[in-house]
Order: structure tokens, then C-alpha cells, then sequence
């Protein structure tokens, strides 16, 4: 690893201004994306400006229907809150499978959010839950924060501060995890919103990044059944191809993750 | 209670392991300490056009920038393999020239150009990265039957179309007309993936050279580190074999790829001697996935023939085996002599007959690893058996049994000549652990729930403590293959072995110890074994090939009898009763039908003290041993596997693994199970997860755990084994060795039992989800058609 500089902050105006002080700087909110890739060599930033220890970024807080997450909150704390799993049980579900206990207890819900890995578990969820992702400046509709691998909506020196989302009626997330790396080969988060909505996130298989299934949706809104996804295609010309599996074997993981998402949901 | 052959006593060495405090080479740290980093080609294959260096020597912390003409001109030797193969057509094999630092070409990416020596890891990894190095990209070619190709690049000028050898072994024609005339033939193709090791420690070497005496110390992550000086010194003229000392502390796990001598280790004492500064190097896990000596990597076609009572009347294999961009140090001898001449496996085959063809390619160099050789060889005749039990339409258990070997001494067409074995019982032990008879009923449950079920079973033997020398020297090999122990009884009692033989994660420390106890009844915490360092230990050939307790113990026990015989001719001196009346037993020496006796310290102290010695005894109690084994040893055994697989994402579950060994005389059964589990982790870890992959220019692309998958605890079902023993009669502890059996048993288990639930017999390892589902499909379609 290079050496840098490791600053850590406790507002978002002290992490701007450290930003803008900073050579080369960059954020990190646990790190488990970015410590590997410098200890590679592979990223060398002058300065690490660590989100983790922001207070107003930090907890859960369930307000009604709304659920509402601090970006700095750890997996592990999302995977153990009560409250939340009160109203929402596949998310925290979701961040009990994520990595192993470090990564759990060191990544946070906005540094995977923000970081957008085609094949980390979050912006299924955020994308099947309807979330918005609210930053220091503005808050941004989740069809529109994810675009493309590793690429959000975010700009320079925007930082997530938390996610919201309305409880759903139902939902639950499938996984199925490379047997190498455990990311997501193929990960299907479906949720039937209050609002009457199904929504249908999938990472770890789009060759774009993460994606919503929308004929599955469309058959899920009139009938959140196994049997009324049983027909749903996916294309294997959208999905990821590697030495773990090609796009067809990919987008049949996608069909029975999803269904076998649907099955668990509660 | 007992801590003597057969008990099971804790690891004496696991309290320092546990506790993290195990003393590992890069745990040696010297005064002003400098490190090394080596600039690696990031090409599969170039010309070096030219290096600069000058950017990188003004650096910060820089003490030197050396490069591979510095390295000849100062005359250290290419590396070499140590064992000479023939062709069939009488020429040696073709080595071509290795640098420890290329000089003209690089032919794998990692193939080390130039090393920086600096103050720290951080300066002298940046300083690496300022090297220019000019390189002119050549063809690359990754897969063995792509280099012996018309359009291939000629790798090395010493080997045309980057053939090493074409060897081969049996009878050809007698093989040929046997199979023709066979009532059945079953004929497979079948690849053995190529693995990378990952011992959990990585490689590391710390050098120093020491001005005032012209004398090199090398702490390394070895294996053999006395065969690491002979070559260092006889071969590679870096030190003179009494001017350099290697120490190998407490290595963390070696699986084969810590047998060898690396580039790294010549250019670290080289440099040392350049800069006069100890100069250290350990490696991260990028560097050891790319210049670890990777495993296996054969593709084959077999051919089994059967008469019509379906018994095998011979079996004829062609191989083409990758060796990688370089030949290691043993690598010519694994598709050979470690692998061709146990074909036999467990049955009577009249004919049998291999040729292989080892080449050249633009990858990491191959030499053993776990098993090496061997489990190329049971998987081919696993594999074969199990589908020619299904294509003949009989019980593969059954098949086996018809075939197996029953009289021993049993001489085999391939070399090996068997010495004990009792397949039959290991083979219904294994059978009876899984409730064999009662699958079908398991498969019927199974579908219910949508799973589909598979038994597969395999039956291994192996080749351990690979001897005698002189046969082996015979063979090609450069080195003999006995080992050497000393057994030093210190005057208050308490004694000391001085063994040959290196512990990285064995137990060695406590199953040695445990000689001394069955022998002289004393406790094991009373004994010391030294090992690894070869200004304490005379000499020694390490350990590999399960070799320690055939061999190595062995010469222990050769020892220990001198001991023995000294120490019983003191006590009748002191005690005055004849010699042949003498016991040792619960650390007293006695008269037999007396009540005299004295302590075993009485008797240590007298040697020391030499007041009362008989006429003309030497004083001291200190005796050591050479021991060449008489022939290899031979464990064998039945592994069967159970699965299940879920059809809609191919995913397989290991729901029972039981495996029922024969390695002879067991000292500590806690030590071999452990062993045994380790290795079939090994095992199902190849058959199901582990395959090193290059893209076609040469780029490794499982260069992390991000993308190689080693087994994790929640890949491995809980075993079942048990051992059915006979006794080796080669050697005086009547073992067999029990470090690879494991890895060479169970991929065919495995890969047989997945087969068996799929209804497909075209499945390569490692048998991912992706694999597997897409071998359900094509049965799918297949039975759809017909």
C-alpha cells in the first residue's frame, strides 16, 4: 500500500472541506472495497477521508411506515436491529449474508451504495424497495441513483448521508454466491410495496450493473406467485460472462433466485 | 496413561501455533534489515529489449537495482531439475537454460527481471515500479496441447515444438493387441485441472551475508532446507556448502510448493552478498498465485478393455503433461515415476502401457503438489472404472472387487511391485460406514424432495517414502532418498532428536516424540525434536511424499536402537546382571525377574559422569542413523462420496464422505485423521472448486481468492474415517504414510458420485454449479432426443 493520509470527520461540511483540501483524496466508509484495491497498489489516493464516525449519518429509525438507514451504518447493525426486522425482515436478512463478520462490521450501507459493485447485495434491495438515497444536498430517486457498473448518480463531492424506504407489504432476498468470491452471482430482491407495486432488483448477473426485472414485476403486481414468474425470460446476451458462469447459466440463476425469492417472501 | 504408538496424544507444537506465537521466516528480523521486490514481467512472453534502472536507484531508500546480467556475471547457475528423464528414443530430456532473473526473455507473467533491494517493503516495492523495462510482446501459448501445435511459439531454443520428453512405460504392443481384443472397451478423455497450492504462510527468504567469515544464513519457508543448500551450493554456486547455513523455523503449510528452490531465495543471498546488507523478501498472495509451483494440469485418453467376465485385460493411457514456462526442480519425475508407474491402482492388469509427452508453456512453471502424480493417476483409473461398471451395466463395486489384487507380494507391469495390502476389507469398511446397499432408497427420498442423489466411490493406492536410492538414482533422480535422525540423551535423562525430516503443520514434534516413549516409557514432554536447521541437523532429504514416518521415523528408530543397545550395556555394567536381562520400560531400567533397578536418569547420568563404565566404552549417550528404505510403502484404501445436487442451479452437497484407509502401523490416529481430513479438503477443493486459469495471452486470471475458490469449512461435509490396517513389511514401524492419501482418494469419489445423480459421465473438474447444470441440461436435451 501507498502511504496516506487517514482523516477521519464528524459532519459532511468537514468531510467536504477535507475533500477539497485533499491532493487526491477519497472517501471511504469502511473500506472493504477500497482497502483491498489500495493494498494492491491498484489505488493510490493522497488522502482517506473516513464517513464512518459522522453521528448524523449513523443509526435506524423506523417512523411509521418509513424506514430510514444512516449511511454510516454497519451491516452488522442492520442485520441485528430488531426494530427494523420488526418491518422489514429481508433487509436485514440481506446484510446478515453479506461477506464475512469484518466485512460486516466494517462496511456500511452507504459505502455500497455509493460504491454501486455489480455484485454487491444492497442496490437490489434499494432498487426493489422503491429507497431514495438522500445525500448532503438533495435526494435521489432510486431508478435514477444507479447507473451503470460502479457508477451512480453522485456527483463530485456529494456524499450519501442515508437511505429511506417504505416498509413493504412483502418481500425477500435470494442469493446465489460465487463460489470464489461469495458476491452475488446472481441476487434477486423482490418486494410487493404498500402501494400495490412488485418490484424486482437484480445484481451480480447484468452485464450493466445491478437491474429491476420488469415483466417480472408486471406479473407479480396482479399475482405474487412462484407460478406467475415460472414463465418470465431473462436474456443471456444482458448477463455477465466469466470463468464462473456464462450468461445462460446467469440468467436461469436470476429465474430461480427470483423465485425462490418470491417463495420466501414475508 | 500410554503416550506411545497408537495414542492419542496432543500436538506438543499446537500451544505456539494457537497462540500466535510460532517463529516464522518473515518473523526474523535483522539489524538494519533491507527488503527485496522483484520487477515482474507483466507479459506471458517478450523479448527484454532493455532496463532502466536510474529512476529507481535515485529513489529513496534504494540500495541497489540488480538485474539478470549482473546475476550470470557473477556466476550463479541456472536452476535446474534434478531429475533425468529419457525419451523413448534414448535422448535426454531438453531443459532450457533458467535464470533466477530473465536475462533475454520472459516466458510467464511473474518471470522476475530485476530485483530492488531497499530500507523498507513500501520503498522498495515503489522503487520496482520505477524500473523501465523495454519488452518486445511474443505469442504466449497457455495450454499443453496448444504448445506442441504447428502454430505454437517456440518457447525455449533447447526444446523443439517445446517438447521436453516423449517417455513411456510398459508394453505397447502387448497393451494394443490386449484391448483389441477386449469384449468392451471403455475409452475417456479426461483432464486434471491445474491447482495453486496456497500453504497459508507464503514464501518468504531472509539473507545475510557475513563480510568477516564469508558466511550465508538463509531462514526460508522450506521443506528440505538441506536439499536447499546442496543445490544452492553445488549447483547454483551461490555459497559453498559449508559457508552457508539454512534455517527453515516454523513453516506455515507446503503441499509440495515449499520443496523447491525459487529464484527468490539465489537472488535474495546474492544480493545480500552484493549490498552486505540481510536482505528480505516475503511474498504476497498475488506473487504466489503467479511463481508457486502450480499441481496437476494433464489431459489424457484412456482406454480400458474387459474380457466378457468382465475382467480388465489392459489398459493403455497417452498424457500431455503442462510443466509451465521452466522445469522445477522435480517436475520431470511427477507424469513419470510418481504418476505412470501406479496405473495399476488396485487390480491385476497384465498389460498396461503410457506414454507421456511433457511440454512447455507460458505459465507458471508445475512440479508436485499433494499427491503429485498419483492423483493424476487414481483419478484416470477411477473415473474409468466407475463408467465402465455404468456402460457394462454391473455394480462399480462389484467391477473393483472382481479385479482387485488379492495375493502380495504382487508384481505390476509399471514398476511398482506391491508389498501388503487387504483391498477388499477397506473396500466393505468404506461400504459399510455409508450404508451402501441402502443408496437407492436415499436416491427415491431425495428426488421427493427434488434433489438428485449420487454415490461414487473410489479405490486409491499410492506410492509413499519413494525409495530405495539407488533404485531411484537408477530411475534419473540426483539425489538419494533415505533420511538421517540422531538421538542425543542428555545426562539428566531427558533427550533431544535431531531429525532430517521437516514438520510444516505435521505434528512431527509430537509424533516423534512418542517413539521415545513407547520405547524408553518416557513422557513426551520430556523430548525435543530438532529440526530445519542445517547447522544442527548433519543432513536430511526433508519431507514430501508422506515420507516422515515411513522414512524418516525409520531412521529414528534405527537410532533409537543404538541407544538401546549402549544404554542396557551400562545398566548391566551397574547392576551387575547380564546385558540380555536388561528391560526399559516406564522410564526404569530393570532386571527382568528381580527387583533390581535403577531410574533411566541413573543410567544417562552414568554415561555422562564415566565413573563406572564398562572396559573401554566411550562415554555419552548419543547415537545416529542413515536409514535407505528397502521400497516404497503402499497405503491404499476406499473412499465413497454421496451427494446431492440441486438441479436448478447445479449446486452440489456433499451429504456423507467416508473414507477407509490402510497406512500401516499408525502412531497417533488423532494425527493421521487429521491428516486425512486435511487432504480430502484438498481433494473435494480440486474435484468441486480450485482451477488456476489463464487467458489465451497468458494472463492468470484467478490471481486472487476473488476469483480461485479455495474450500471453506461450509464446502466440506463431516467425514467418516476409519482404518483397516496391514502392516508395511519394509520397514521396522511396519508404516505406510498417510499425508496425501486424502487428495489422491477423493476427486474421483466425488466427481463419480456427481455423475452418478446428474446421469452424465461427461463432467471435468472442478465441477462448479455452472458445470454441473449445464451437464444436466445436455443429459436433459440428450434424453429429450432419444
Amino acid at each position: 500500500m501507498y502511504n496516506t493520509n487517514y482523516q477521519r470527520v464528524s459532519s459532511t461540511d468537514e468531510a467536504t472541506a477535507a475533500m477539497d483540501a485533499a491532493e487526491d483524496g477519497k472517501y471511504v466508509s469502511g473500506g472493504q472495497t477500497l482497502i483491498p484495491t489500495m493494498k494492491q497498489r491498484l489505488a493510490a489516493p493522497s488522502d482517506l477521508i473516513d464517513l464512518r464516525h459522522i453521528d448524523a449519518m449513523k443509526g435506524i429509525t423506523v417512523d411509521g411506515n418509513q424506514v430510514t438507514i444512516g449511511a454510516a451504518t454497519s451491516h452488522a447493525e442492520v442485520a441485528n436491529s430488531a426494530e427494523l426486522c420488526e418491518v422489514c425482515p429481508s433487509i436485514c436478512n440481506l446484510a446478515s449474508h453479506i461477506g464475512d463478520p469484518h466485512v460486516r462490521n466494517m462496511g456500511t450501507i452507504g459505502g455500497s451504495v455509493a460504491n454501486n459493485d455489480p455484485a454487491a447485495d444492497y442496490p437490489a434491495a434499494m432498487m426493489a424497495l422503491n429507497a431514495q438515497i438522500m445525500t448532503n444536498k438533495r435526494t435521489i430517486d432510486t431508478d435514477d441513483f444507479f447507473t451503470g457498473m460502479f457508477e451512480t448518480a453522485l456527483e463530485e463531492d456529494e456524499i450519501i448521508t442515508a437511505v429511506t424506504f417504505p416498509a413493504p407489504a412483502k418481500a425477500a432476498y435470494a442469493k446465489f454466491p460465487n463460489p470464489a468470491s461469495r458476491y452475488a452471482m446472481a441476487g434477486v430482491f423482490v418486494a410487493k410495496l404498500k402501494n400495490g407495486m412488485a418490484r424486482v432488483g437484480v445484481t451480480g448477473a447484468g452485464s450493466d450493473g445491478v437491474f429491476r426485472h420488469e415483466a417480472m414485476e408486471e406479473a407479480l403486481k396482479s399475482d405474487w406467485s412462484v407460478d406467475a414468474i415460472a414463465g418470465a425470460q431473462v436474456d443471456e446476451g444482458d448477463m455477465l460472462s466469466d470463468i464462473h458462469g456464462d450468461g445462460a447459466y446467469r440468467a436461469n440463476l436470476v429465474k430461480v433466485m427470483a423465485k425462490r425469492a418470491v417463495e420466501a417472501s414475508q | 496413561m500410554s503416550e506411545g504408538i497408537g495414542a492419542r496424544v496432543l500436538r506438543k507444537e499446537d500451544k505456539r501455533f494457537i497462540t500466535g506465537k510460532g517463529k516464522y521466516t518473515d518473523d526474523v528480523r535483522n539489524e538494519h534489515q533491507c527488503y527485496a521486490a522483484f520487477v515482474r514481467s507483466p507479459h506471458a512472453h517478450a523479448k527484454v529489449k532493455g532496463i532502466n534502472k536510474s529512476a529507481a536507484e535515485a529513489m529513496e531508500g534504494v540500495s541497489a537495482v540488480l538485474d539478470g546480467h549482473q546475476l550470470t556475471g557473477d556466476g550463479i547457475g541456472n536452476i535446474i531439475c534434478g531429475w533425468m528423464i529419457h525419451s523413448k528414443d534414448g535422448t535426454p530430456m531438453k531443459m532450457g537454460a533458467w535464470s533466477a532473473l530473465a536475462t533475454d526473455t520472459v516466458r510467464y507473467v511473474g518471470d522476475a527481471v530485476a530485483v530492488v533491494v531497499a530500507d523498507t517493503p513500501e520503498n522498495a516495492k515503489t522503487a520496482a515500479e520505477a524500473v523501465e523495462v523495454d519488452y518486445e510482446e511474443l505469442h504466449a501459448v497457455v495450454s499443453a496441447v496448444d504448445a506442441l501445435g504447428d502454430s505454437a511459439p517456440q518457447i525455449h531454443p533447447e526444446a523443439e515444438g517445446n517438447l521436453i520428453y516423449d517417455w513411456e512405460i510398459g508394453e505397447k504392443d502387448a497393451t494394443e493387441e490386449a484391448i483389441a481384443g477386449a469384449a468392451y472397451v471403455c475409452e475417456m478423455e479426461i483432464t486434471n485441472n491445474r491447482l495453486a497450492p496456497n500453504p497459508m504462510e507464503p514464501r518468504s527468504a531472509v539473507a545475510t551475508f557475513d563480510e568477516s567469515e564469508d558466511h550465508y544464513t538463509l531462514y526460508t519457508t522450506s521443506q528440505n532446507p538441506h536439499v536447499a543448500r546442496l543445490v544452492l551450493s553445488a549447483f547454483y554456486q551461490v555459497a559453498p556448502e559449508h559457508k552457508l547455513r539454512v534455517i527453515a523455523p516454523d513453516v506455515g503449510g507446503g503441499f509440495g510448493a515449499k520443496i523447491y528452490i525459487y529464484p527468490e531465495e539465489i537472488v535474495c543471498l546474492w544480493a545480500s552478498m552484493k549490498t552486505r546488507k540481510s536482505v528480505k523478501w516475503t511474498s504476497d498472495r498475488t506473487e504466489a498465485f503467479l511463481t508457486d509451483a502450480h499441481g496437476r494440469d494433464h489431459v489424457s485418453t484412456a482406454k480400458m478393455g474387459f474380457d466378457a467376465n468382465n475382467k480388465i485385460v489392459g489398459f493403455q493411457i497417452d498424457t500431455i503433461a503442462n510443466l509451465g514456462a521452466y522445469m522445477s526442480l522435480f517436475s520431470s519425475s511427477v507424469p513419470t515415476y510418481l504418476y505412470a508407474t501406479l496405473l495399476s491402482g488396485q487390480y491385476n492388469i497384465e498389460n498396461i502401457h503410457c506414454n507421456v509427452r511433457t511440454v512447455y508453456t507460458n505459465t507458471t512453471p508445475v512440479d508436485a503438489y499433494r499427491g503429485a502424480g498419483r492423483p493424476e493417476a487414481c483419478y484416470l483409473i477411477e473415473r474409468v472404472m466407475e463408467t465402465a461398471a455404468r456402460e457394462l451395466g454391473v455394480d462399480p463395486a462389484q467391477l473393483r472387487r472382481q479385479n482387485f489384487i488379492e495375493e502380495f507380494p504382487h508384481q505390476t507391469p509399471v514398476i511398482m511391485a506391491y508389498d501388503a495390502g487387504d483391498f477388499s476389507t477397506n473396500q466393505d469398511a468404506a461400504m459399510q460406514a455409508t450404508d451402501y446397499a441402502g443408496f437407492e432408497a436415499r436416491r427415491s427420498e431425495a428426488a421427493a424432495r427434488g434433489k438428485l442423489r449420487g454415490i461414487g466411490m473410489s479405490c486409491y493406492i499410492e506410492a509413499c517414502g519413494i525409495a530405495p536410492s539407488a533404485a531411484v538414482g537408477s530411475l534419473g533422480a540426483g539425489v538419494g532418498l533415505w533420511e538421517s535422525a540422531e538421538v542425543r540423551v542428555n545426562p539428566v535423562g531427558t533427550v533431544e532428536i535431531l531429525t532430517g525430516s521437516h514438520a510444516h503443520g505435521q505434528g512431527h514434534e509430537t509424533t516423534f516424540s512418542q517413539l521415545i516413549a513407547d520405547r524408553f516409557g518416557l513422557p513426551t514432554d520430556n523430548v525435543q525434536v530438532v529440526h530445519g536447521d542445517t547447522d544442527k541437523v548433519q543432513f536430511g532429504m526433508g519431507t514430501y511424499g508422506s515420507r516422515s514416518g515411513a522414512v524418516g521415523m525409520s531412521a529414528i528408530v534405527k537410532a533409537l536402537d543404538k541407544v538401546e543397545a549402549k544404554a542396557k550395556k551400562i545398566a548391566a555394567h551397574m547392576l551387575e546382571a547380564d546385558e540380555g536381562d536388561i528391560v526399559i520400560e516406564d522410564g526404569e531400567v530393570k532386571v527382568a525377574g528381580t527387583d533390581k533397578k535403577l531410574g533411566w536418569h541413573e543410567i544417562c547420568l552414568g554415561a555422562y559422569t564415566a565413573h563406572n563404565l564398562p572396559e573401554g566404552m566411550e562415554p555419552g549417550l548419543k547415537e545416529g542413523a542413515f536409514y535407505d528404505p528397502a521400497n516404497f510403502t503402499f497405503p491404499a484404501g476406499t473412499y465413497i462420496c454421496e451427494v446431492e445436487i440441486d438441479p436448478d442451479t447445479g449446486t452440489t452437497e456433499i451429504v456423507q464422505f467416508a473414507a477407509s484407509d490402510d497406512f500401516g502401523t499408525i502412531i497417533n490416529p488423532m494425527i493421521v485423521e487429521g491428516q486425512v481430513h486435511g487432504g480430502i479438503a484438498q481433494g473435494v477443493g480440486q474435484a468441486l472448486l480450485e482451477q488456476a486459469v489463464y487467458d489465451d495471452s497468458g494472463q492468470l486470471i484467478t490471481g486472487s481468492y476473488m476469483d480461485y475458490a479455495m474450500p471453506r469449512a461450509d464446502d466440506l461435509p463431516s467425514y467418516k474415517v476409519s482404518h483397516e490396517s496391514t502392516i508395511c513389511p519394509n520397514n521396522p514401524l511396519g508404516i505406510k504414510g498417510c499425508g496425501e492419501a486424502g487428495a489422491i482418494g477423493s476427486p474421483p469419489a466425488v466427481i463419480n458420485a456427481i455423475t452418478n445423480a446428474i446421469g452424465n459421465n461427461d463432467l471435468s473438474m472442478p465441477a462448479t454449479p455452472a458445470k454441473v447444470w449445464a451437464a444436466i441440461q445436455a443429459a436433459e436435451m440428450k434424453q429429450a432426443a432419444e
